[in-house]
């Protein structure tokens, strides 16, 4: 059977089980909660089929062994990989702390990337390895950093549970800062989807759809008046979710999780998120580097964005060792390692140009 | 930390640099200004960053210009080579050393110091407090427990009091120095980074097939003497099926030492050549220039009944096929030859990527035949008569583009990252851990008290000593039976 079939079954029962664990939050029916997390498995499950069967595909075309032909050479297998982990992660979570609350965190992390494959375009072809990626170095790389990323993306969903559940004051930075994050990342998911829906013709190969018309049809537009009217969406859904936030820390608050725990998950993750980058993320990918080019470490966008993420990442370790840091202030870190996370990831190929192949097909 | 203010500049610059907000600010300005390095592109032509610069803030061209020359004089269009933010790495240096020597004793402190009994009221006091109730005497218990502790891999002590007895034991004192093997690990990577700079080079090297040298060649073409000879017999790149995705690129490599032939290699992305500390990797390949025609043909010839033999020619040669009447002359040369669906040949591109010859036979047993031959389609070897011409290389019109490398230090950067793995591993996933047992008899059946605490992880030491009350509970169950 085709892997794509598996994929686009997982992908269904993610966004399914992201409304499920959602509406649990908010109504708490354990019937509600149960099926989430049966969709959740059901979609695990399949998405496991879906690599493994990728990965003997794309071992029998690149006529590798099938060590060599681990399906993870460009962004739609890397976003793939990553979200297997990160559900992989979730499912130890609800079962370790024995809580379903954070799946209406983490699932739609899940959600976004996926719908990010779809909305970019990006290409699902598989293709043989250029020369340069055949490295059992860059294997280990790309692996242990998703991992790693995945365990970023748990911090990030946690730290900004806890930064909606200690705050209160409409005008305190904290607060702003997680309404304003939450409005940004709903704002440009649906500017991109809008960018999706107006070009999806005018592209011929969708890759470019990124590259030439990000934001275009709305923050971007030729039209001025389109222009003014995103800004202006915008700044009013900013102000919805800014005014109504306290809903959500409500919706929080009556599932009893304490924000120790939620502060409690967010150090676990990055502490062993910490470790598996330094190791996965810098030293393998220099180790890489060293052999295919000669050069450990040659500070293009990449490396170098690889770098300020581990940099954000001892900051959070180092500030909580800061009298008055603990709380809030870390929270924010945490959220914006992710951040820094996403830009490595996607940013550095989407906007800026690097040696890497990724999103360079 | 706040003391008096009657402190020397010293002490007060030592103070400084002894602290972790230092670190969290340099760890923010190295983090910003990279941010700034990535946008523009580094050492690169100005004209490319004018564009970056204008596309980024839709300045018009003068402005952007201006703009780039602010930034230039600032260094931030080859900043990470430039004076400040070499000097930040030396603060962070700097701060890491001293707050290092500043802490070390006082952990070394706490490592060294063994563990000792506790009284009764400070049991109390430990993180970590578990007690249970047993039937039988206290020797049993006692048993039960140091068999309980050997197996969660304890060596307990034994203090008695008036209290009963105590157990006590401590394991991985000396992962507290884990923090401070991950912050040496990180000296280590940027002396090794500083031994590469100031000992080694960095360097280029062209080198046309059948070619040796005894240089290479820097950024402006300064040369740099190997101290050997290297010559590249042969490049070949291979593909993917019949398309033209690349699958390897390969150069085979002869060393010579004093004319001697020293050592033969041949080198793949990802898998270099080194000798005597200059290391070779396989980055480009190109065409030599003005060498169309020069090249030589490499040729197998099969003569129907398997006689075969090896033939070299250029265009315009002719040759016999061995053990027949067969004669070949070559017509013509096309370096990239592809068939469209009509079947018409075109060339399609400047680089070797499929070769053909253009070949007149005559002397087949049906008369003259003259046909492409495609290095790269081998069913374009076979002759209508039987014989067979196989296109093996195209030679001497190719050079391998390689990096040359040495640097003395990379050994001391990979040093560097298996202490940093090390430290990192017993930051975060080892720890200080101590247990005290306590067993006092009280009428007929025995309390034993249990304390623990670790100085990280603190949950999953809470499982092991879950585990600890689930063998005490267990053996209790079975003495009693
Ligand atoms: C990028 C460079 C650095 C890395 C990767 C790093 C790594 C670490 C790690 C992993 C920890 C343990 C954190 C935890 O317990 O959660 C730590 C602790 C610490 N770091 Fe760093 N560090 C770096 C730079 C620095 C610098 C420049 C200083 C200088 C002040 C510093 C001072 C400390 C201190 C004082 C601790 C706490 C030690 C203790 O708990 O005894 N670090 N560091």
């Amino acid at each position: 059977m085709n892997s794509s079939v598996f994929f686009g079954l997982s992908s269904v029962a993610y966004i399914l089980a992201m409304i499920l664990y959602i509406a649990y939050l908010a109504f708490r029916n354990n019937t509600v909660g149960i099926t989430a997390t049966i969709v959740t498995v059901a979609g695990f499950v399949s998405q496991t089929m879906a690599i493994l069967i990728r990965w003997k595909e794309f071992a029998e075309i690149g006529n590798m062994g099938l060590l060599r032909g681990v399906p993870l050479t460009n962004l739609y297998e890397s976003l793939i990989f990553f979200v297997w982990c990160l559900i992989l992660a979730y499912l130890v979570i609800e079962f370790k702390y024995k809580t379903r609350s954070f799946g209406a965190f983490i699932t739609p992390v899940a959600g976004l990337a996926l719908a990010f494959i779809d909305i970019s375009g990006m290409s699902k072809n598989i293709q043989p390895l250029v020369p340069a990626l055949q490295s059992n170095w860059l294997l280990a790389h790309v692996m242990m950093s998703f991992i790693a990323y995945s365990m970023f993306a748990v911090s990030f969903s946690t730290g900004l549970m806890y930064l909606i559940v200690t705050t209160d004051d409409k005008k305190e930075p904290a607060y702003i800062f997680w309404t304003g994050m939450l409005s940004l990342f709903i704002i440009v998911l649906a500017a991109m989807g809008l960018d999706y829906l107006t070009f999806k013709l005018a592209v011929k190969s969708q890759e470019e759809l990124i590259r030439s018309f990000l934001f275009k049809a709305s923050f971007r537009s030729e039209s001025g008046a389109v222009t003014a009217l995103s800004f202006a969406v915008s700044a009013g859904l900013f102000f919805l979710i800014w005014r109504f936030g306290g809903i959500l820390k409500k919706v929080i608050a009556g599932v009893n999780i304490s924000a120790d725990t939620l502060d409690d998950i967010t150090y676990k993750s990055i502490a062993m998120g910490f470790p598996i980058f330094t190791l996965g993320g810098l030293i393998f990918g220099a180790i890489w580097a060293d052999q295919a080019w000669g050069k450990y470490w040659t500070w293009d966008p990449k490396e170098t964005w690889s770098l300020i993420t581990w940099f954000f990442y001892a900051f959070y370790l180092h500030s909580r060792l800061m009298r008055g840091w603990k709380g809030k202030k870390v929270a924010i870190v945490a959220v914006l390692g992710f951040l820094a996370v996403i830009f490595t990831y996607l940013g550095v190929n989407l906007l800026l140009s690097g040696l890497h192949s990724y999103g360079s097909e | 930390m706040e003391k008096q203010n009657n402190k020397s500049i010293t002490d007060r610059v030592w103070d400084l640099f002894a602290s972790v907000k230092l670190a969290i600010v340099i760890f923010t300005i190295i983090a910003s200004t990279s941010m700034v390095g990535t946008i523009l592109e580094q050492q690169a032509d100005p004209e490319k960053n004018v564009k970056v610069l204008s596309k980024m803030f839709g300045l018009g061209h003068d402005s952007a210009h201006s703009a780039l020359k602010v930034l230039d004089s600032l260094g931030f269009t080859n900043m990470y080579h430039s004076w400040w933010f070499v000097t930040l790495l030396l603060l962070f240096c700097a701060n890491l050393i001293i707050c290092s020597i500043d802490r070390l004793p006082h952990i070394w402190k706490l490592a060294r110091e063994h563990i000792q009994p506790l009284p009764p009221e400070l049991l109390d006091k430990v993180a970590i407090k578990r007690s249970l109730t047993i039937k039988g005497k206290a020797s049993g218990a006692k048993e039960l427990s140091v068999a309980a502790l050997l197996k969660l891999g304890f060596k307990p002590a034994e203090a008695t009091s008036a209290n009963g007895v105590q157990f006590y034991a401590e394991k991985g004192n000396y992962t507290r120095l884990g923090v401070y093997v991950t912050h040496l690990s990180l000296l280590v990577i940027l002396a090794g980074a500083m031994i590469g700079l100031f000992f080694g080079f960095n360097a280029f090297l062209n080198l046309p097939e059948g070619e040796t040298t005894s240089v290479a060649y820097k950024d402006r073409g300064t040369e740099v003497p190997l101290g050997f000879e290297l010559r590249c017999d042969n490049f070949e790149v291979d593909y993917y099926g019949q398309g033209d995705m690349p699958k390897s690129y390969k150069s085979w490599l002869t060393v010579f030492k004093n004319g001697k032939e020293i050592l033969k290699k041949s080198i793949v992305v990802n898998d270099p050549l080194t000798f005597e500390g200059i290391t070779f990797y396989q980055s480009s390949y190109g065409k030599v220039p003005n060498s169309e025609g020069r090249g030589i043909i490499i040729l197998r010839a099969v003569a129907a009944n398997g006689t075969a033999q090896n033939i070299q020619a250029k265009v315009g040669d002719s040759f016999m096929i061995p053990g027949s009447s067969v004669q070949g002359r070559i017509l013509d040369f096309s370096p990239a030859l592809s068939v469209d669906p009509t079947g018409r040949y075109f060339s399609y591109d400047e680089m070797l990527k499929n070769p053909a010859i253009q070949v007149a036979f005559t002397g087949l047993k049906d008369g003259n035949y003259t046909g492409w031959i495609l290095k790269r389609y081998p069913n374009s070897w076979n002759l209508p008569g039987g014989e067979r011409l196989e296109f093996l290389d195209y030679w001497g019109v190719e050079y391998t583009g390689m990096q040359v490398r040495k640097d003395p230090g990379v050994f001391i950067v990979y040093l560097g990252c298996i202490i940093m793995a090390l430290g990192l591993y017993v930051t975060f996933f080892m720890s200080h851990r101590r247990v005290w047992v306590q067993i006092a008899e009280d009428k007929g059946s025995t309390r034993i008290t249990i304390a623990a605490s670790a100085h990280r992880n603190k949950a999953a030491f809470e499982n092991r000593i879950d585990k600890l009350v689930g063998i005490l509970n267990a053996g209790s169950k079975g003495e009693s039976k």
